[in-house]
């Protein structure tokens, strides 16, 4: 851990593979550019990896005052421990007070081994951040503009606020999509900082032998229109009509948990706590009951439709229209009305 | 050649199948209403260990932290084929975060001593961290490999494991001992087997003990269950069925790392989720009702 330390920058962890920076670092950085201005000090992105040209200046257009790059053979793929030891001497050198990390399979798998290591805080998957004065309950002691790191938790049927009080730095890994992602502005100036740090050999223990990317073929989190079907659906055949729908208003295919358990249609479309999370224009949920674990995936779409024949159904509390009737009967009337139009 | 594993497994409430008796009136869900059930992902990580186990063998040692009641996982363990359970439990562990439970854990497999391979599901779904394997293994000072899919091939002392890393997998090889989290789709836990239900189904911890003479014997002294407990506890040793209980003092835990001592990260406020029943238009099923939608919705530009 590191003392508590108020000019300490705001951190981004930017996740890069093959020289392509995520988007989630990118989202990140608008947030972290907000939390920065709110505290009064700069912002910094941790870059560690091999062949990295032109992701420092990315960064800074996306918000960043520093670029912290670590360019070394050794870190071209991605492994936990040399780049836990990369971070965590970054972070002990640098002292930021705040650091984030996109919840990916990667992030995911690195912030904790670093918080371990240094032995501070991490607080995993959350959806917002704000910075904010907090009274201990117990002590009844105030801290100044504390990192609230809010969650779902609880399989969603809750929200938790955590905070770290003083063992910083404040770190958190945030859920893919939640944050908006800001246009980049190339006008933007901002430093370079070329690190090196030391990697034992001993460091190296995973020999990476085969590695299978594939790229995403189903662009949930980019659509501006989301058709999504549930176990309503009731069969692989009928999410035809699913398919009909988001072809006809020009959108991407969603599914809740129930509908890719039934193998209605692959995993890759799944909207939700264990999906993807989504904040499209419109959100079409037809035939979805409406879990929590479906609900925080969706319910930050600007609109949202709900299809179901049970009035009584968890989805019309976040759905901005309902209708209950048979989606077999409601959206070729949808598909039809969408066609007049044209 | 034969490989030692140790399991961690955790009970927890069953938060995916929130039951209408566990929905209260105001909206929100009461917690202590739902069953506590084995971690599904911690399922798919004892049944790794149990598959290089059939095929190599070794052992495969389960342990649990939490209350006394988290014995039940524990049985089930033994059930499924586990050689040994431990039940980690003392109340000076409460209120964790995932840095003080890691290094409790931590703590626990050093006491169980020597070790090829430690298992944990991914994450558990009352937190869905997936925090405490990882930082596990930063405390055994040995390799993590998160989100097994398919154990690949093992010879000697190297391992090859397939991860799923989301956009796709990767093999890696590493040298054991190495920390590896399990994710659902690795493998198909098996059931619990008949015979070993009968030979363990009286396996309990002695803490398990204190809860049921409390229950039994509601009148009696303090000396008097005690007593009893330590009566049970022997007949069971004898048989074979008790299941070793560790508190922080066992595993030689610095207890400044521990509970809400050793914890960082602090939970401020708790808010429930409510469902309501508010403010949505309702749109008649009916052909006009939809295509006024439509042309709502263009009006409004949410369709361009």
């Amino acid at each position: 851990m590191i003392e508590v330390n108020r000019q300490g920058e705001v951190w981004v962890f930017a996740e890069q593979e093959d020289g392509v920076l995520h988007d989630v670092s990118l989202e990140l950085c608008g947030k972290a550019r907000a939390l920065a201005d709110q505290l009064g000090v700069a912002m910094g992105a941790v870059l560690p990896g091999a062949k990295l040209d032109g992701l420092p200046e990315r960064l800074i257009a996306q918000g960043a005052d520093r670029v912290y790059r670590v360019d070394d053979e050794r870190l071209a793929h991605y492994q936990t421990a040399p780049y836990a030891r990369v971070v965590g001497a970054l972070i002990e050198k640098h002292k930021p007070q705040i650091v984030i990390y996109g919840a990916t399979p990667l992030g995911r798998d690195l912030a904790p081994r670093v918080a371990s290591a240094m032995r501070a805080g991490m607080t995993a998957d959350c959806t917002d951040l704000e910075v904010r004065d907090v009274t201990d309950p117990k002590t009844k002691q105030v801290h100044e503009k504390l990192l609230l790191q809010i969650r779902p938790a609880f399989g969603g049927n809750i929200i938790a606020t955590i905070v770290n009080y003083d063992w910083w730095p404040q770190m958190a890994t945030v859920r893919e999509g939640v944050m908006p992602m800001l246009p980049p502005d190339a006008s933007r100036r901002g430093q370079v900082v070329e690190e090196k740090v030391e990697i034992d050999p001993s460091l190296l223990a995973l020999k990476l032998i085969e590695r299978h990317i594939e790229p995403r073929r189903v662009n949930l989190k980019g659509a501006r229109v989301i058709v999504a079907g549930g176990g309503g659906v009731g069969s692989k055949e009928n999410f035809r009509v699913i398919h009909e729908l988001a072809g006809a208003i020009g959108g991407a295919v969603g599914a809740s948990r129930a509908a890719v358990d039934g193998g209605f249609v692959g995993k890759e479309h799944q909207v939700g706590q264990t999906g993807t999370t989504v904040r499209p224009a419109l959100y079409i949920a037809a035939g979805i009951s409406g879990a929590v674990q479906h609900r925080a995936g969706m319910e930050e779409s600007a609109k949202i439709i709900a299809i179901n024949k049970d009035p009584d159904a968890p989805i019309f509390s976040v759905a901005h229209y309902g209708i209950v009737g048979d989606l077999n009967q409601v959206i070729p009337m949808m598909v039809k009305a969408l066609k007049e139009r044209r | 050649m034969p490989y030692d594993s140790v399991v961690c497994v955790k009970q927890v409430p069953d938060t995916a199948n929130v039951t209408a008796e566990a929905m209260k009136e105001d909206g929100t869900v009461n917690r202590a209403a739902l069953p506590a059930i084995f971690n599904p992902e911690d399922l798919h990580a004892l049944e790794t260990a149990l598959e290089i186990k059939d095929e190599y063998g070794g052992t495969v040692t389960a342990i649990s932290m939490g209350p006394p009641k988290a014995g039940e996982v524990l049985r089930d363990c033994l059930y499924r084929g586990a050689d040994r359970a431990i039940l980690l439990t003392d109340r000076r562990a409460a209120a964790s975060d995932t840095l003080a439970t890691s290094y409790i854990l931590s703590r626990a497999v050093q006491t169980v001593g020597r070790f090829d391979f430690v298992f944990c599901g991914r994450q558990a779904i009352d937190g869905d961290t997936a925090q405490v394997g990882p930082q596990c293994a930063e405390k055994l000072g040995i390799p993590q490999i998160t989100y097994l899919e398919e154990l690949v091939s093992l010879s000697r002392r190297t391992v090859r494991i397939r991860r799923n890393v989301g956009s796709g997998w990767e093999i890696v090889e590493a040298e054991l001992p190495v920390l590896v989290t399990v994710i659902d789709s690795a493998n198909k836990p098996r059931p619990p087997a008949a015979k070993r239900m009968m030979r363990f189904k009286r396996a309990r911890a002695e803490a398990e003990l204190v809860m049921d003479v409390r229950r039994a014997l509601p009148d009696a002294s303090d000396d008097e269950r005690q007593a009893e407990v330590r009566r049970q506890a022997e007949a069971l040793q004898q048989a074979g069925l008790l299941i070793e209980q560790w508190d922080l003092d066992d595993i030689e835990a610095d207890l400044s790392r521990c509970g809400l001592a050793g914890s960082p990260t602090k939970v401020f406020k708790v808010q429930a989720i409510v469902l309501t029943k508010e403010g949505y238009t309702e749109i008649p099923p009916t052909e006009d009702g939809v295509s006024q939608l439509i042309r709502e919705l263009v009006v409004d530009r949410t369709l361009g």
